[in-house]
């Protein structure tokens, strides 16, 4: 059954061949400039937070490759406007469990994104920059289960964003907040490890470095073996925690439709 | 200035479409006060995250691309504030793909008015200007802690690059929604000129490798909207391709950006077939 869903998912993202096509422009544009910032401010100090060039290019260009399917910027989830029309109610009806429903359609969405945008903006990087890459098999598949946890904490996040529709009406103003606090916290634009310490301690009590740091950290070999499972194992207990929050808003959500009688 | 408050607008200038709409945005904006407050403090967050970007590098590495901490305050300033106003005057223009998809676009098409400038004035935000209020805030700071040779050129410099700056991003913008006729499906496309443009303006361009100094010095110019004028303003010489006098440039720009602005919006709008509702 999630499978299905999984796979409607990605069947309907592949509708989108030209928003791919931009996605990827856009995605290389923005690699381009951070790239050749990041690097000259590697070049032109002793210590950049433990990177070089090939491991700033590697933060880079995994940055930009995972953003489409995490989906951090992306349009808001069509749970949003179910909510608003009080369409979600016939979610509710139906045999498949609403979260873990609406996660099997986005995990499937993102593997569509990730295939045709992040690939070639890796390959792209690669060419341009060099980058570094993890060294062991293992490490290939730490990395692997990091991306997917990653996937699946972002929609969690901004399942129980949308969520938050069901006690105020409009949910904009919320959703860009969490945008903006959440890609740079997640260490988007400049690497979590770059922080002054105080910035750093903030962005570790969020779930939002397992989101992008992590998986970058895992797949350009940063963070090998142990330190790597241990990566893993915080993302793991953020999807535990986001998942679980989504729920109990999902429920207390659910009764307040019903008193209305939506 | 008399004017808007004689309850029947009677003959009005060209500006009083724009001064209606902004009356009724302000309203209607305060009507879901929690919502407003919300959009006006993420507005506000946007500025001061793209600052703490610039910030953060500068924290680590002192200087970058022949600019210190207090140069980068400078170019920060003066791209942002430029982006940000621009961004207040036709951000909205974003939102023409889904205008087109939904065929309200068609409504705009019947009045007798020119379309682009029905829908430069359809939607004003304000909740926009509390991102501005950041990056003037920056400028402020960095015109000050700098050691600015001050005398009548700079003065004019500043001025001349402000206004160039806004409209070259709103030059932007129009020609990003030009192409839009025919990206519906692509628009994010057209996000690596306006949105990519803005966060390359607040790089020093001097780190470019050659082809990007080449497409964001002469193809589309924001290094003009606030890196050359920074050096400018400093006195630092510059790289070879962006020498510090062409900072008077910056209108020649402006004027280059908004060329290609109006081609791209008549092509576009006579390729435009309607929605077909």
């Amino acid at each position: 059954m999630y499978w299905t869903l999984a796979r409607a998912g990605f069947k309907r993202q592949a509708q989108y061949k030209l928003a791919m096509f931009a996605g990827l422009f856009t995605n290389c544009v923005f690699g381009f400039v951070r790239a050749a910032v990041l690097v000259a401010a590697v070049r032109a100090s002793s210590d950049f937070g433990g990177y070089d060039e090939a491991t700033i290019g590697a933060y880079v260009w995994w940055s930009q490759a995972l953003l489409g399917a995490t989906q951090f910027m992306g349009p808001p989830l069509d749970l949003v406007d179910r909510i608003k029309s009080g369409d979600v109610a016939i979610d509710f009806l139906r045999p498949v469990d609403v979260q873990l429903g609406y996660l099997a359609t986005d995990m499937g969405r993102a593997a569509c994104v990730f295939l045709p945008r992040g690939v070639p903006s890796i390959i792209i990087g690669a060419a341009t920059f060099g980058l570094s890459m993890p060294s062991t098999p293992v490490d290939y598949l730490i990395a692997l289960i990091s991306v997917l946890l990653a996937v699946a904490l972002s929609f969690l996040c901004l399942f129980a964003v949308a969520l938050i529709g069901f006690w105020v009406v409009e949910i904009r103003g919320i959703r860009v907040l969490y945008q903006i606090v959440g890609t740079f916290l997640a260490g988007l634009f400049v690497p979590v490890h770059m922080f002054p310490d105080w910035l750093r301690v903030i962005a570790r009590a969020t779930p939002f470095p397992s989101i992008l740091q992590a998986p970058i950290d895992t797949l350009s070999g940063r963070a090998a073996g142990a330190d790597a499972l241990l990566i893993v194992a915080a993302q793991g207990f953020w999807v535990l925690a986001i998942g679980l929050l989504g729920r109990v808003l999902l429920r207390a959500g659910q009764r307040r439709l019903e008193v209305q009688g939506g | 200035m008399a004017e808007p408050e004689s309850g029947r607008a009677v003959a009005g200038n060209w500006f009083t479409p724009y001064l209606a709409v902004l009356r009724s945005r302000v309203k209607a904006q305060r009507v879901y006060r929690l919502s407003f407050a919300t959009e006006v403090f993420s507005a506000f967050l946007i500025g001061l995250v793209e600052f703490a970007e610039v910030w953060v590098i500068f924290h680590n590495v002192g200087t970058l691309g022949g600019l210190d901490v207090h140069a980068a305050l400078l170019l920060f300033g003066l791209s942002n504030t430029a982006f940000a106003l621009a961004q207040v005057l036709v951000g909205h223009l974003d939102s023409l793909p889904m205008m087109i998809r939904m065929g309200t676009l068609d409504a705009y098409h019947l009045r007798p008015q020119p379309l682009l400038l029905q829908l430069v004035t359809s939607d004003i935000s304000l909740r926009r200007l509390a991102r501005a209020a950041v990056a003037v805030i920056v400028l402020s700071v960095g015109l000050w802690s700098n050691d600015i040779d001050w005398g009548i050129a700079p003065v004019t410099l500043i001025v001349i690059t402000l206004i160039s700056g806004i409209a070259l991003f709103c030059g932007l913008f129009v020609c990003a929604a030009g192409l839009q006729f025919f990206l519906i499906d692509g628009a994010e496309l057209t996000n690596s000129f306006t949105y990519g443009g803005s966060f390359a303006a607040m790089q020093p361009a001097s780190v470019f490798p050659a082809p990007l100094k080449l497409l964001f010095g002469f193809a589309i110019p924001v290094a003009f909207t606030a890196y050359v004028p920074t050096i400018a303003l400093l006195g630092l010489p510059g790289p070879p391709l962006l020498p510090a006098w062409s900072a008077w440039l910056t209108p020649v720009a402006a004027v280059w950006v908004w060329l290609l602005a109006l081609a791209a919006w008549r092509i576009g709008t006579r390729h435009y077939q309607g929605g077909g509702g």
